[in-house]
């Protein structure tokens, strides 16, 4: 049990230190690699220390000092990079210092986790490569990690995390904020990476590994990273109150290790509180009068968060808020999505005919048969149903949604 | 920060566009070398790999210029000239390179490749 609680710490003390320490480190060197590579050196050992000797009093400062430790360490190492030695005199000395006396929460560093974050999504980036890079160098993942996360091979992960550090070193890329003209386009693109984490995380969630990291609440908090240096963007507050309220229904998705949509959903097990507090931060946005896509679907999620039932949802409004989230996002999934409210307001005869045309840029996209399949079910069609539902667990890898898919086909 | 400057173009997305229009912009390419003149550095150099490239394209509808990774292997685009930068970083160099005159063009796109830097080779 002493292992599970010094996993446990060395998890939230990685997530809330390790892009903040990448980002420091980097500013102090100049070099991403080492900077990654000495925190995520700094990790492993603390793994195995904390295991052997307990939790240290001050987790953050022993992960400091000992990423500290391990950048000098590379550097005197490299001859390639020996010549930057004689210049990190006084960076050294504020080392020891802190290896005297370590202080928490008083190490700068909120701005170098932000900028590191801006660096990682950066748009000459390839996408690919900037969720990785983030999930590496701002949230501390391991390559492993990652690789389970997005379903890809290691070596995949961990040539798209060399060559985007290497693009980043060769080409000069900043690692910081962007100026308030740059800000919206460079913001989104965070955004949409930190989405991106989430929805990983989200579907993988019931896989086989009941001890991989919760990449989730990792994402949640990040999202509630941005959301606090940047309090003055509606879409940074949008993200994070749609990430809260799926966080605040987790409890109630699974059963047993039996995923449960939404429809089934015991709301009782819903976070009432967070889900209050949530949707009095959307009203914060709101008040800022420019709406986008993470606004719009947090507030289809909240519309789901307060009805009492499924039958007692307010489609009528779903319906008007994908009519303008179609105006943001006019993707054929958001099409899908909406279809189901078109289901409850105008009938499942119409919305099949809207799934029927999403069906040649879905055709690989699990939730498009399953949804079709639901609605041929509303129509009676039920040969047809069994048949959609069968596409559906063809094109589902994960664990979860291909058991519930197998049971309705018994 | 050395940068090389790539304007490129697809001629068959040029062909309709009328000759005025043509004309128009090329006035403005010499304002556009006068106003960045300090930026600019003289003669050519190695380049870094092709996989250090980024390009930023017109954008759709006469919307703002977009930027992506990497150079487009299936579209048939033509280099028409290049210059040298010397600027911070690449931001700096993304910032000069969306203001291209051409670039509210369709298919006219221009790719920042960092040069190799041997001063440190010694």
């Amino acid at each position: 049990m002493a292992d599970v609680g010094a996993d446990l710490a060395l998890e939230t003390v990685v997530r809330a230190e390790s892009g903040r320490l990448v980002g420091l480190l980097h500013r102090s060197l100049g070099d991403l690699d080492v900077a990654e590579e000495a925190v995520a050196d700094a990790v492993a050992e603390a793994l195995t220390a904390w295991r052997r000797d307990g939790i240290p009093d001050r987790p953050a400062a022993w992960l400091h000092t000992a990423a500290r430790r391990n950048a000098l360490d590379r550097l005197r190492r490299d001859a390639r990079l020996r010549a930057r030695l004689p210049s990190l005199g006084e960076w050294a000395a504020g080392s020891r210092a802190v290896q005297a006396e370590p202080v928490d929460g008083v190490v700068p560093g909120d701005d170098e986790r932000l900028a590191l974050l801006f660096g990682c999504c950066h748009p000459a980036l390839a996408p690919a490569s900037r969720l990785v890079l983030t999930l590496r160098a701002v949230l501390g993942l391991t390559t492993a990690e990652i690789a389970r996360a997005t379903f890809e091979p290691e070596a995949t992960v961990a040539q798209r995390i060399s060559r985007a550090k290497r693009k980043i070193g060769a080409a000069a890329i900043p690692l910081r904020v962007p100026s308030v003209g740059e800000l919206p386009e460079r913001l989104d693109v965070v955004l949409t990476v930190v989405a991106t984490a989430y929805n990983e995380a989200y579907l993988a969630t019931g896989g086989p590994d009941p001890t991989r990291r919760d990449l989730a609440e990792d994402a949640t908090w990040l999202a509630g990273v941005i959301a606090t240096a940047l309090p003055d963007e509606p879409e940074a507050l949008g993200l994070l109150v749609l990430l809260r309220l799926h966080q605040a229904r987790a409890a109630a998705r699974f059963d047993g290790g039996r995923l449960v949509l939404l429809a089934d959903q015991d709301r009782s097990l819903w976070r009432h509180g967070e889900v209050a507090a949530a949707i009095e931060l959307l009203e914060r946005a709101a008040a800022m009068r420019r709406p986008g896509r993470y606004q719009l679907q947090a507030a289809i999620a909240a519309c789901h968060c307060e009805a009492k039932t499924w039958d007692e949802t307010d489609w009528l409004q779903i319906l008007t808020l994908y009519d303008l989230l179609l105006r943001h996002d006019p993707s054929p999934v958001v099409r899908l999505n909406r279809a189901v409210a078109t289901a409850r307001v105008e009938g499942p005869d119409v919305a099949l005919a809207e799934v029927d045309a999403l069906a040649r840029p879905l055709r690989r996209f699990h939730l498009l048969h399953a949804t079709r399949a639901q609605l041929l079910r509303d129509l009676g069609r039920l040969d047809e149903a069994r048949a959609a539902d069968r596409l559906a667990l063809a094109a589902t890898g994960n664990v979860a949604e291909q058991a519930l898919l197998t049971d309705r086909l018994r | 920060m050395k940068y090389v400057i790539m304007f490129t173009s697809e001629p068959a997305q040029l062909a309709d566009v009328p000759a005025e229009r043509l004309e128009a912009i090329y006035g403005e390419v010499y304002t556009w070398f006068d106003k960045y003149g300090p930026s600019f550095a003289d003669g050519g150099a190695e380049l870094q790999p092709v996989t250090t490239a980024t390009t930023v394209k017109a954008g759709r509808d006469g919307g703002e210029p977009v930027v992506v990774d990497g150079p487009f292997s299936e579209a048939k685009e033509v280099v028409g000239g290049f210059s040298i930068l010397d600027v911070e970083d690449l931001d700096a160099a993304i910032a000069i390179a969306r203001t291209w005159p051409y670039l509210v063009l369709p298919g006219i796109s221009v790719e920042v490749r960092p040069i190799v830097d041997h001063s440190g080779d010694m």
